[in-house]
């Protein structure tokens, strides 16, 4: 089982930018953990070294027992996947099928076992009957699902998500909240970078919030978003609902609709 | 009733398809409004935007009949110039960035250096737009090394510097935070002040709530509503269509339906939390 674990962890790239400065992180097994923060906070370089796509400038980043130092990003993406902010960034094959086999096929499992992976991420996804499109055709919030779909293919202990929720609908969130659900219940750990922050208060069991390259916070969304200093810090708001509630002077701190609607039942006296 | 653009009976195919992407529309846009786009993912936003541009056909080729009118005269007519009437912000800042420039700064002047602006005007010009857009710090950076984020403002500044009366913005939040977000939103509301009529696509539904004059719901290639956004948006029933409404919406919804005397559905935030409270003390 690999927990993730960044100990004392800077980032410095190339040019001289400090993306993250001395970070603590740690991520059990099985957790199914959001990410939120300003644009530039430190977030997908924070997500990279989980997935070794970057190595620390200092510290150490352990997928599980493995230093990733001492690994090539080859071998960390075993077991942990992720998925890139920006779809384009990932697909390169001409059909969305190739696209999503291209993960299992290279790690060389038997047939049957690589037929039954790359069904199962289609089918999570919703893409089972646009597995012969070409990618490029799609809508880019179809394109993000045919990367989660890559990813899932890959059948690794640790998924990333960076931003998912950018550009999506009613349906496409829905199906997102279903499909990081589906994935904690099989005991993967999920991490979900995410700028929605009723996505955010509906979806996760812990909050780490990111502001200046550094982690200001950790807890559950019910922690997180009402506290209003780390709010200010890192610059994010409240759940509308949360938002609502504050002005009409709830307390027992409300992130869900249906939280929402008690507590304001219960304020009005109105049948439950 | 101050018209800038109307379509009278647009539909519109794009080349190699079978089906239209717009579908028997007809829509009047005011000058000086802010028009939100809403509706699910493949319902015709980007394509209604295309054609609102004159893309849909210039470019994209396709076949539209009816008429797309630009104070009265189709845009067919405008050639070229239309540009300097009709901006447009692409969903994929990619798209957007030339390639051709090497700054950010260089890349928010190309559109006015192309229409021949003297070269003090342009300096000036993208330095107000670099402030009110805050891409300030990333003047000397290459326009394809900066964020998602940053890149979605430049893309935005490289619009407003050309000061075109009517805006058509595809998703422009998509990669911000909430605070880059709610500039964005700021900027807009900026820019209507200026009398700049905006035709924005967007999924956040609660800041479309807050910002929109006026909303269009899309459906499978049609229009399926379309007025005052405080109409519009407080028929809850929409997301059976596929269209996102605000949580105050949702919320008064809800609590309507559990026999609260509310004076009507609140969109916003703000509207929400006087409407509750007014029924809060009726009820006492």
């Amino acid at each position: 089982m690999a927990d993730i674990i960044l100990n004392h962890v800077t980032f410095t790239y190339p040019n001289g930018y400090t993306a993250v400065e001395n970070i603590n992180i740690e991520i059990k097994s099985g957790e199914n953990v959001a990410i939120v923060g300003q644009n530039g906070a430190g977030k997908t370089t924070t997500v990279k070294m989980m997935n070794n796509l970057e190595k620390p400038t200092m510290g150490d980043v352990y997928v599980g027992d493995k230093n990733t130092k001492d690994f090539t990003t080859a071998q960390i993406s075993r077991i942990v996947g992720y998925v890139f902010q920006n779809p384009d960034d990932q697909i390169f094959h001409s059909t969305v099928e190739q696209e999503v086999r291209f993960g299992p096929k290279s790690m060389k499992l038997p047939k049957e076992k690589e037929d039954a992976l790359v069904e199962k991420a289609l089918e999570m996804t919703g893409m089972v009957k646009y597995r012969e499109e070409n990618p490029l055709n799609l809508p880019l919030s179809m394109r993000k699902f045919i990367t989660i779909a890559a990813i899932i293919a890959m059948d690794t202990e640790v998924l990333i998500f960076d931003e998912p929720t950018a550009g999506q609908d009613i349906y496409g969130n829905e199906m997102l909240a279903k499909i990081l659900k589906d994935l904690h219940e099989e005991g993967k750990t999920v991490i979900t970078i995410s700028h929605d922050m009723e996505f955010v208060a509906n979806n996760f069991e812990r909050v780490i919030v990111m502001a200046t390259k550094h982690v200001v916070k950790e807890g559950t969304p019910r922690d997180i978003f009402w506290d209003f200093e780390s709010l200010e810090i890192a610059k994010l708001k409240q759940p509308y609902v949360s938002r609502i509630c504050h002005s009409l002077g709830i307390e027992g701190n409300v992130i869900t609709m249906e939280e929402a609607v008690e507590a304001l039942s219960k304020k009005y006296g109105l049948k439950s | 009733m101050d018209v800038i653009m109307e379509c009278k009976n647009v539909n519109y195919q794009y080349p190699l398809t079978d089906t239209k992407q717009i579908e028997n529309l007809n829509l009047t846009i005011e000058r000086g409004k802010v028009y939100g786009v809403v509706g699910e993912n493949g319902s015709g936003k980007t394509t209604l935007c295309a054609v609102l541009r004159g893309f849909a056909p210039s470019f994209y080729k396709g076949e539209l009949t009816g008429e797309v009118l630009y104070d009265g005269k189709p845009l067919a007519e405008y050639g070229d110039e239309i540009a300097t009437k009709i901006g447009f912000v692409f969903q994929n800042p990619f798209t957007q960035i030339s390639g051709v420039k090497d700054t950010v700064f260089e890349e928010i002047a190309y559109g006015l250096e192309n229409f021949g602006v003297p070269v003090e005007e342009i300096e000036q010009r993208v330095i107000n737009v670099m402030k009110m857009t805050n891409v300030e710090s990333l003047a000397l950076k290459n326009p394809f090394l900066i964020s998602g984020g940053q890149m979605q403002r430049v893309a935005l500044a490289s619009v407003i510097v050309l000061e075109p009366d009517v805006m058509i913005i595809d998703e422009p939040t998509s990669q911000l935070d909430p605070d880059g977000t709610e500039s964005v939103f700021e900027i807009i509301k900026a820019m209507k002040e200026k009398k700049k009529t905006i035709i924005l696509v967007e999924h956040k539904i609660d800041l479309i709530a807050e910002y929109a004059d006026e909303v269009i719901v899309m459906k499978d290639a049609k229009v399926i509503a379309c007025g005052p956004t405080k109409e519009i948006l407080a028929k809850t029933e929409l997301m059976q269509q596929g269209v996102n409404v605000p949580q105050a919406a949702i919320l008064g919804q809800k609590l309507k339906e559990k026999g609260l005397d509310i004076e009507y559905i609140p969109v916003t935030e703000q509207d929400a939390v006087k409407v509750f409270e007014n029924a809060g003390k009726a009820g006492k």
